[in-house]
């Protein structure tokens, strides 16, 4: 009789939760992590502080106008060989993806060599291209002889442009197959043509698939401009070499052109966002972290 | 042929690669008719709706809709395959719902209305939009004009469906399965959208399993198995006295 009261008791006060505390778990593990990365990042600092570097010339040159230029050349570079490689890649993934085999073949063949070969011996192909052909054009229309046409930037350009083709190519396809079959059936039977179709239907929904990876070779694009310092197109990196090689301050100049890659960068982050979140619209996955 | 008969369907006939998936299916139905086909998945009920607009390529046998024959042009004995924009030209006077409802998910509701109009049809966007708001309240979604369709619940996109097939002012609407995807309570409203459209007078072929549908709006019926036509007739005949015993057992079936 004692006992099942005591019982009772106990339980009445076993449920009663209202002036129970939490007590959060303890990261030691993390914290001590945390400590050792601190105190790593620490001498990192003073190690470039302590450093021969002479942060008087990356302040001087920061800003200095052949540094700004070749930023400028960098920048058009960059959207010149990106906008080729958007064209291309569209085209090609188009034509890969198209009934007609020759065309399928044409687009898996243009993917398999300037896919394959790498980016820097394809800006020196492009430049050295007057070697084997001395003069452009059609003859009898008009011909131009090569080494005037095939300038450090439209070397950089149609190697950089050509060679981004075929990348985008494989990111629009994916885009492209991204999109549900019921989508184009949809589109044929409201009477759209294959154009109307792939312009008003498709590419618009395979858009969202496609801009996070058009974004990183975007950003891919405006590093791999510096490339074409080899051709002595005078991007950043090609400038930045220039001045290093008159005042022997290589690394301070290299800290500044590693500067303005990293604002471009950034800015291009922000932009690519900007961009997910117009094509994500009527994607409840997208408004939901908004 | 006579003037009104709208769809003429004559031996079509289609496999995929060794499956006889369609065998000499034969059809008719007329201006402002109802026709509700049914029987078991695979019997080809859907490849032969899509045959009629052509997202299927018939092997053999012709169909024609409003008395133009469907992807060909024929030259004496030889039929010449029409060019994509002869055929879309053919397939706006056919609207289609899906059974997975294929509502354009970057367009809110009214601007899935307003595509074909304004993109095809070359209308103006004002009148456009104001055809595509009449619509969308006839289907009684006026509320939900700006809503995206990923916003909807299933028997709201379906009846965005049925108003994006309208907004076309076709002659004739195909039904492929239109409520087979649907939670059961959202059947009903979907139904009553497509009654509404059949007292209108527009001239609908379903593929369906809802026999009380079939039963109370169909014209006619058709019994499909195994890519051929079973029985064809008028709904009260095909449904309550069926000729065929595969029929009868079908429609047994179905309402247990």
């Amino acid at each position: 009789m004692s006992a099942s009261t005591t019982v009772a008791a106990d339980d009445s006060t076993k449920y009663e939760v209202a002036h129970l505390k939490l007590v959060p778990k303890r990261h030691i593990g993390r914290n001590v992590a945390a400590g050792i990365v601190i105190l790593l990042m620490a001498a990192l600092i003073r190690a470039f502080s302590v450093g021969q570097i002479e942060w008087s010339y990356v302040r001087d040159f920061l800003f200095a106008p052949v540094i700004l230029q070749g930023l400028v050349n960098t920048l058009v570079m960059t959207v010149a060989a990106m906008a080729i490689g958007i064209v291309l890649g569209v085209v090609i993934a188009i034509m890969r993806i198209s009934g007609n085999p020759v065309l399928s073949w044409i687009a898996i063949g243009y993917l398999w060599i300037f896919r394959g070969a790498p980016a820097l011996l394809q800006l020196m192909l492009w430049f050295n291209l007057a070697l084997i052909f001395p003069t452009l054009g059609i003859p009898g229309l008009f011909e131009f002889r090569t080494v005037d046409i095939m300038t450090p930037f439209v070397a950089a350009m149609l190697g950089l442009g050509i060679q981004q083709g075929a990348y985008t190519s494989e990111v629009v396809r994916s885009g492209l197959l991204s999109v549900d079959s019921g989508q184009y059936e949809a589109a044929r039977t409201i009477g759209m043509t294959q154009m109307k179709m792939l312009r008003r239907i498709v590419l618009p929904q395979a858009m969202r698939v496609m801009v996070p990876p058009v974004g990183n070779e975007v950003i891919g694009m405006v590093k791999l401009t510096s490339l074409a310092s080899v051709i002595q197109f005078s991007e950043i990196l090609h400038n930045a070499q220039v001045i290093y090689y008159a005042n022997t301050r290589v690394l301070e100049l290299l800290l500044v052109a590693s500067f303005w890659y990293l604002v471009v960068v950034s800015v291009l982050s922000v932009i690519q966002q900007r961009i997910e979140r117009y094509y994500g619209r009527g994607s409840k996955s997208i408004r939901a972290s908004m | 042929m006579t003037k009104d008969i709208l769809v003429k369907a004559i031996d079509v006939t289609k496999s995929f690669d060794a499956f006889k998936a369609l065998d000499k299916v034969s059809l008719e139905v007329r201006r402002g008719e109802v026709a509700c086909i049914v029987g078991p998945s695979g019997s080809g009920k859907s490849t032969f709706l899509r045959c009629i607009n052509l997202l299927e390529r018939m092997d053999e046998g012709a169909i024609w809709v409003n008395d133009e024959l469907m992807g060909y042009r024929r030259e004496g004995d030889n039929l010449h395959e029409l060019a994509d924009k002869e055929i879309s030209r053919q397939r706006r006077r056919i609207g289609m719902v899906f059974q997975r409802f294929n509502l354009f998910p970057h367009l809110t509701a009214v601007e899935n209305v307003m595509e074909g109009p304004i993109q095809v049809l070359g209308q103006p966007a004002a009148k456009a939009r104001e055809d595509a708001l009449a619509l969308l309240a006839r289907v009684g979604l006026s509320e939900k004009a700006n809503h995206y369709p990923s916003e909807l619940s299933g028997g709201q996109q379906q009846r965005v469906a049925i108003a994006r097939a309208m907004g076309m002012q076709p002659d004739l609407i195909l039904f492929d399965e239109p409520t087979s995807a649907l939670d059961p309570e959202l059947v009903s409203e979907v139904l009553d959208v497509m009654k509404d459209l059949a007292a209108s007078g527009m001239t609908m072929i379903v593929v369906t399993h809802e026999m009380g549908f079939a039963r109370n709006v169909a014209n006619t019926v058709t019994f499909m198995e195994a890519g051929k036509v079973v029985e064809t007739g008028p709904a009260s005949e095909v449904l309550s006295a069926p000729k065929s015993a595969r029929t009868a057992e079908f429609i047994r079936a179905v309402h247990n």
